[in-house]
């Protein structure tokens, strides 16, 4: 573990890999040193964001106090989410694989995915599955549009987007399932924990 | 109900409060007011409770008129303020009658300006706050002609001064102080040094999610991607292209792109308005 500073009203922890992110954030989050009023975890590291005028120093000693036990990510809730399979990027991937495109589709709907982070967008959630051929990297370009709905792949993750924006996953294919709903408490259906299961249609 | 109706905006006018906490694992960023400290004065001038949502225009040019009588006031970057016609002053309680129009010119410095209205601009809250997030694209619309913004209910306590003091505003120069991290490592001591003694320049591409700088290039001295990482306001972000990115108010929850140093919460407000074309001076301050 690496305690890095960032600014008066930050501390950076860095970790070895995502399930000690996701025991570090469940430590913090049950038990948050005084002044932490808001956690970022993400694929590598632990944000605390302090309240200005409490003292990083005495944040990032409580950091290090802590024995975070390793253990896999906690299921909060399981979800399905309907795909069809019909991404752009489908042939890019089946050929970077090697798994050919009904193979992608059947690896990437029969992988138990879950939702390690949230960021890039409200709602975007980063899903860390279990098989590892589909590592693929992101696009050499991204697109400046990427449709509400798609379903893509990049670095080992899996992720929705959840409106239309930019974007340099390699697309998969559509979902009409709506991740993110202000009229929903809470809005994300994809939240740190939360299992998913993508089914194909 | 009293209320605004907006009459012309400038170049970007939104609804702003003290920002949207306790949602950055959804991925929903704090936003809120860009200068945080003119911003609480102008509610503090209209005895507002603290978080009570105001207007955030930059570069002026914003004009509303009062449906009802209206208690306001006008803080942050300085300059011409007037209620029908008349001059007023910046960082004073102004009283505007039913009909009264109140301009908020475009100012002598900094970059944004705030117009807090006694009760608060009284919008529906997103997610608990009223705040525009212009990246996220969470909250009211921005603010343009012809809409009217309802005026909330006026607190309890009235206002006890008629003007607050506020500090000078720097001009072409401003002086941030910088902790250095949390990726200071990823760049060469060299370009640590350039970055502490260099001057960089507020470029036009400067929004509410950060300040785009030019100035001499800070060189890697490793290579290879940063896995995605939180980010704070006032992170000096150092993309490939290798011109500083000072993120601001509606910043990203989360960054691919190393952090060299940080700047500290009380300059993020020079930070903030510091207009394109403003020369910026990093200095350590550990």
């Amino acid at each position: 573990m690496r305690v890095l500073d960032c600014g008066d009203t930050g501390v950076l922890v860095e970790v070895a890999d995502l399930d000690e992110v996701v025991a570090l954030h469940a430590a913090l989050a049950a038990q948050p040193p005084p002044g932490v009023e808001e956690l970022v975890p993400a694929a590598r590291t632990v944000l605390l964001r302090v309240s200005p005028g409490h003292d990083t120093a005495a944040v990032a000693a409580a950091v290090r106090a802590l024995r975070p036990r390793p253990r896999h990510l906690a299921a909060a809730e399981e979800v399905e989410i309907p795909v069809r399979y019909d991404g752009a990027d489908l042939p890019d991937i089946a050929a970077a694989t090697g798994l050919g495109e009904s193979g992608v589709v059947a690896a990437h709907s029969s992988a138990t995915w879950t939702v390690a982070f949230c960021g890039f967008a409200p709602g975007f959630g980063y899903l860390v599955g279990d098989d590892p051929r589909l590592h693929v990297p992101r696009r050499a370009e991204a697109r400046t549009r990427v449709p509400a709905g798609s379903v893509a792949l990049a670095g080992g993750f899996t992720g929705v987007y959840p409106r239309s924006s930019p974007g340099g996953w390699q697309l998969l294919g559509r979902t009409d399932t709506v991740v993110w709903d202000l009229d929903r408490d809470p809005p994300g259906l994809l939240r740190p924990g939360v299992r998913v299961r993508f089914v194909p249609v | 109900m009293a209320a605004l109706e907006v009459l012309e905006t400038g170049v970007l006018t939104t609804v702003q409060d003290a920002g949207r906490v306790g949602h950055a694992s959804l991925g929903v960023g704090r936003s809120g007011a860009a200068d945080a400290v003119s911003y609480a004065l102008a509610n503090r001038l209209v005895a507002n409770p603290p978080g009570a949502a105001a207007l955030e225009a930059t570069l002026g040019g914003l004009r509303v008129r009062a449906r009802g009588a209206v208690t306001a006031a006008v803080t942050g970057a300085p300059g011409p303020v007037g209620v029908d016609g008349r001059a007023a002053a910046v960082n004073t309680v102004l009283h505007l009658r039913d009909g009264a129009e109140l301009r908020v010119g475009v100012p002598d410095r900094g970059l944004r300006s705030y117009l807090a209205v006694r009760g608060g601009v009284s919008v529906p809250p997103v997610l608990g706050s009223r705040s525009t997030d212009t990246l996220a694209g969470l909250g009211p619309d921005r603010v343009t002609p012809g809409t009217v913004l309802p005026v909330g209910a006026p607190p309890p306590t009235p206002p006890v001064v008629d003007l607050a003091p506020d500090a000078a505003f720097p001009g072409h120069e401003v002086e941030l102080r910088v902790v250095l991290g949390p990726r200071h490592d990823w760049f060469t001591p060299d370009a640590v040094h350039t970055l502490l003694n260099g001057v960089y320049v507020v470029s036009d591409r400067t929004d509410r999610v950060g300040a785009r700088l030019l100035g001499p290039p800070l060189p890697r001295a490793r290579a290879g991607e940063l896995p995605s990482e939180g980010m704070v306001p006032g992170a000096l972000q150092i993309p490939h292209d290798g011109d500083p990115v000072l993120f601001l108010a509606d910043h990203p929850v989360t960054g691919g792109y190393p952090v060299i140093a940080v700047v500290v919460s009380a300059d993020l407000r020079w930070a903030a308005q510091a207009r394109p074309g403003t020369r910026l001076r990093f200095r350590r301050l550990r």
